[in-house]
């Protein structure tokens, strides 16, 4: 008994139409299709497709690669946001021993209670209303998704600054709407987004005082937070997540803000 | 990190061949593209040192682009309102010039059929490493392979009669 006695399944035939038989199994595959004409029509006509496949896409693969797309510039752009962070960080973290500093000289004169800082201020709003609206089953939001682009310039002129929806796609999340809330000493926008098990995500906008700080991680019982401050707008992301699978989502949404005032 | 460049950079134009193939936009498969490429930079020490780099990657591209679907599926009131915006959507111009166009034939086909032609048939991709891609054992991936094919052919050969038809 040879290797050609070996009836032809369909998975040779597929190998076969992608060239990845050789030696006996090719030949028995050959010899059984030149006995059935009819399934020689069906693979050849196979094999033509996959070729004029590959030759449509020809181009496309030839096509110079973009600069966005090069490694170097994504390393850069990386690489560049967690310089800024730290750089803010460390300017926090030197403002803060100034203070300290300060503060432990003043002490005898007029002991001061340090004023909260304000990405923590805006941390604490943006977790107030996670709470609140997060548990919220028949009106989670105000205006739904479905209204997106009168959520937004709704929320945008309240605010007083153009408002995007950052799209959270990649990691799982989409869009389910808004709400206007109070904030500081002006509106504060919120809006909500949910993945396919349920769980709720965040996005807390509002006008702040204070300069650009670096991300600033909170945890309050289940719920964690980012939050920061870029161009007079304090930002906050709050879910029921841990730091790390919080981080690139804030990072996303610092992207997608960026810029855009 | 020094290595990335020079393993990822020889991989980009097989990926944003995949990814066109996939959203058929082009901009929007270099958005993919760029995704999958900061999220590879960013999981870049986790990765298997042992295990293929290319199916890894086209492993990231399709789970984005597969979340991406179901959302925008889920969203159906979010697509309409974009393609309200943009009417001059590039996708019924080109229906019209080629109506043959074995690309949109292939829009035609379930992702995951759509996704193993490209991988297998485009991309050279072994059946094991394709498996791993579509986190399926490889006996699905052959019988996936095979009713895709014949799914594609049929699209075709009927397009071609209904073309016929229209001509006479």
């Amino acid at each position: 008994m040879t290797a050609n006695d070996f009836p032809v399944g369909e998975d040779e035939l597929q190998a076969f139409v992608d060239d990845r038989l050789d030696g006996d199994r090719r030949a028995a595959v050959e010899a059984h299709l030149a006995a059935h004409p009819e399934l020689a029509e069906r693979v050849a006509s196979e094999r033509r497709q996959r070729a004029i496949l590959r030759s449509r896409l020809d181009a496309k693969f030839a096509e110079p690669v973009p600069a966005r797309l090069r490694i170097a510039n994504l390393r850069a752009a990386r690489r560049n946001f967690r310089t800024r962070s730290w750089t803010s960080a460390a300017a926090a973290v030197a403002l803060f021993v100034a203070g300290a500093t300060a503060g432990w000289f003043a002490n005898s004169i007029a002991p001061a209670p340090l004023a909260p800082a304000p990405a923590a201020t805006v941390a604490q709003g943006a977790h107030a209303a996670y709470r609140t609206f997060v548990v919220e089953v028949a009106h989670p939001v105000e205006v739904g998704a479905q209204q997106e682009v009168h959520l937004l310039q709704w929320l945008s002129k309240r605010l007083g600054r153009k408002l995007a929806a950052p799209d959270l796609s990649p990691f799982g999340y989409r869009l389910m709407g808004g709400r206007l809330l109070p904030g500081g000493s002006g509106a504060a926008a919120q809006l909500m987004y949910d993945d396919a098990s349920g769980r709720r995500l965040t996005i807390y906008v509002r006008a702040t005082e204070g300069k650009e700080t670096a991300f600033r991680f909170q945890k309050e019982g289940e719920a964690a937070t980012f939050a920061w401050i870029d161009q007079g707008f304090g930002f906050a992301v709050t879910a029921t997540a841990t730091r790390d699978e919080l981080l690139p989502i804030a990072e996303a949404v610092y992207r997608s803000f960026e810029g855009k005032s | 990190m020094a290595d990335a460049e020079i393993l990822l950079e020889p991989l980009i134009p097989a990926l944003r061949r995949y990814a066109y193939a996939l959203v058929r936009d082009h901009d929007a498969a270099d958005d993919l593209v760029q995704d999958t490429l900061e999220r590879a930079l960013s999981r870049w020490t986790l990765r298997r040192s042992d295990g293929d780099l290319r199916a890894w990657l086209f492993t990231i591209q399709r789970n984005l682009h597969v979340s991406a679907l179901r959302q925008s599926q889920r969203r159906g009131a979010h697509v309409e309102l974009d393609e309200a915006t943009t009417p001059s959507s590039a996708a019924p111009q080109e229906s019209n010039i080629e109506i043959q166009d074995i690309l949109a034939t292939l829009d035609r086909l379930p992702e995951e059929q759509k996704s193993l032609l490209l991988l297998v048939g485009v991309e050279d991709l072994s059946y094991d490493d394709a498996a791993k891609v579509m986190g399926v054992p490889i006996g699905t991936v052959m019988s996936r392979l095979s009713r895709g094919r014949q799914r594609l052919r049929t699209l075709l050969e009927t397009g071609r009669a209904t073309l016929l038809r229209r001509v006479k």
